[in-house]
Formats: C-alpha cells, structure tokens, sequence
C-alpha cells in the first residue's frame, strides 16, 4: 500500500531531510585521503545525533554503521569499517536520519582527493541522473516515468544502470511501497499524487550493470569490478511540483535550486 | 539505503500453464476411472459418480481450465484417483 503524506508530514520530514543534508555535508568535508570509513561513520552518528535524530541505517536489519560507504566497485551499502580511503578513490556515501519518527533518505558520491576523468564524467552523469529523473515529476506523471528517464540519460552514456536495488517510498518507515526502479517504461506504474514521498537513487556502473554481494551479507559490487556511482534525494510529490526534501545548502548543481522546498516556521 | 528489488508477482497465466504442464504428465500412482457429473459445486469443483457407483469430489484440472471447457452435470469424464484419498479426484478429460 502506498502512504501519502499530509503537508504536515512532509513539514516533519523536511526538517528530517534537512539533518541529513547538514550531516553529510558534514561527512562530505572530512572525506581524504588517509581516513577509514569507520571514522566518517563515527562524525555522521554524532552529527545526527547532536541534531536530535536517529541514524536509521544503524541496526537496520542488523547493519553495522550509520552510513554505508561504497568504494570504487562498490556499489552501495558498504560497510564501514577499517578501509583507509586513497587518493583517487571514488566513495559514495548513502546515509538517513529518522526525526520525530520520519526517515529522510540521501546519497552522494565524492571524489578523495584527484580522480581520473573518466570517474568524474561517472560521478557527473550519475548525479545527472538523479536530477533528470526528479524532473520526471510532473504532475500526472508516473513511477516509470522516473525510472525511463533515468535509464534513458544512462544510457545515453555508456552507462549500466543496476537493475537488482531500487529507489522506494519514504515515510515512518525507511523502505515504503512503491519500488522506484531506475530503469522502465514511461506511463507505467502507480501515479505520482501529491503527498507522495520518495527516494530515487541511479546506482550507475562504468561498465556491465550485473551486481554480486559479498559475503559480509551487504556491500553490493559491480561483477565486473568496474566503477559505480550512487546519489539519491528524498523528494516529496506536492502541489506545487517534486521537492528535494534533502537539499544540501551548498554544492548542489544549479538545476536543483528550483526543487527547494520552502522553509516553514513551525509555532 | 537501496532497497532490495522485491520480487515481482508471478504472470498468472504462465503460472496456471505450468501447473497444467504438471497435471498432463500421469503420476505414476494415479488411478483413472470414468465417471459422470452429477452437480456442480463452487470453486470449479464436481461432485461425480464413478463408474464403480462411488461418488467423489473431484476438481478440473489445470489444464482443461486453460482451454475453458465447459463442464455440465451429465457429461461423463476421465477422473484421476489419488491411491492415498479416493474421495478427491481431478478431472483430466471430458468425452464429447
């Protein structure tokens, strides 16, 4: 069943996004070479948790972090752990909050310290991704809009678009109905009515898009071993088109300035 | 987080072929036994008396289902036995 949301709520989990976009900017700044995962770990809880949030990833069906960070192959939910970053490295971050009971959801992929041009045309046309596919909410429109707008733009590129994870619906809980694929056919799938929340997150692979686990149980890895890049948004369907609930203060691409949501004052 | 792609509902009309390929291959222990309806009871289900004088409950099978045959009290058919329960039967044939 698909919850949508009041504005009320969506009040709540714009306020719960915008912990989540305050941490990782957070996380974001302390990324170099020469740091663990653990230790970014380790700012993103107390950064979530300094703001009165939860992490919801810690303890999420037994995962052990409050983010997952993906590196190089890795395609999401790595966990962290003692891996020291290295100049060069591609990390995705993929981290959520829970605020007064409201998840809010968001990934980036960054670069630790100078990478080749071919990641950063892949970080670059990843993030693309996940902006063509929020502007795939119009009114009227559908969830395989996104998905065939996401994969359309991939594609385009060279680019694999991982087919086992999706995007999903945001809410009390962190995976709610719908699946958001990021692959599919315009016109399909339910409607996107207001009050809806989701998550839509392109997992976008250099090479094959075919994926493996490893034996941890989580981390995600390309099966070619080629690179993958991973952003994501928690967006709120409204009356007044999709709005990026996670919205960063700085480093967003321009494009992304016209799905800010407003600020409310709360009495 | 990404979720999981969940799995993605089983196509109802392959699902009902399979099970009628299953039907179409005679298990080993089956016991055929013509019979003739006597009324139909919901569910797709009939009740028949069998050509020994017994009456049984018996089910259409998959396989006449998908090719929507019609089946009124009277007609006769081919019922196939479980040796474990011989007052459940399948029908698997409806002679003309």
């Amino acid at each position: 069943m698909i919850a949508l949301k009041s504005p009320r709520e969506i009040e709540t989990m714009r306020r719960s996004g915008k912990i989540t976009a305050a941490v990782l900017t957070q996380v974001m700044a302390a990324v170099r070479p020469g740091i663990s995962t653990r230790e970014l770990d380790a700012i993103a809880q107390a950064g979530i948790r300094e703001r009165g949030g939860i992490p919801t990833f810690l303890g999420y069906n037994g995962f052990q972090g409050s983010i997952c960070a993906s590196v190089n192959d890795e395609v999401v939910h790595g966990i962290p752990g003692s891996r020291v970053l290295r100049d060069g490295d591609l990390l995705s971050i993929d981290i959520g909050t829970t605020f007064e009971d409201y998840v809010s959801d968001m990934a980036v992929t960054v670069a630790v310290g100078t990478i080749s041009p071919q990641a950063q045309r892949l970080l670059d046309v990843t993030q693309q991704c996940l902006m063509v596919g929020i502007a795939a909410m119009v009114p009227g429109a559908r969830v395989g809009d996104i998905g065939a707008a996401v994969q359309a733009h991939a594609l385009q590129h060279g680019y694999g678009v991982v087919r086992e994870l999706v995007g999903h619906g945001v809410g009390r809980a962190m995976h709610e109905e719908p699946q958001v694929p990021n692959y599919g056919k315009a016109g399909t799938g339910p409607q996107l009515r207001t009050g809806l929340v989701l998550a839509i997150e392109p997992m976008i692979t250099q090479g094959d898009p075919a994926t493996q686990t490893l034996e941890d149980g989580w981390t995600v890895v390309t099966a070619d071993g080629k690179l993958a890049a991973h952003f994501e948004h928690t967006i709120a369907m409204t009356d007044d088109g999709p709005k990026i609930l996670t919205l960063r203060e700085v480093g967003e691409p321009p494009e992304a300035q016209r799905f800010r949501p407003k600020e409310e004052v709360r009495v | 987080m990404a979720r999981r792609r969940g799995g993605r509902r089983p196509d109802r009309a392959k699902k009902r072929s399979e099970r009628a390929a299953a039907s179409a291959t005679p298990k080993e222990e089956a016991v055929e036994v013509e019979g003739t309806i006597v009324e139909p009871l919901p569910n797709a289900m009939f009740r028949v008396e069998l050509a020994n004088g017994h009456k049984v409950l018996a089910h259409v099978s998959g396989k006449i289902r998908m090719n929507f045959i019609r089946i009124l009290p009277g007609d006769r058919v081919l019922v196939e036995l479980s040796p474990y329960d011989l007052t459940h039967g399948r029908i698997t044939y409806r002679y003309k």
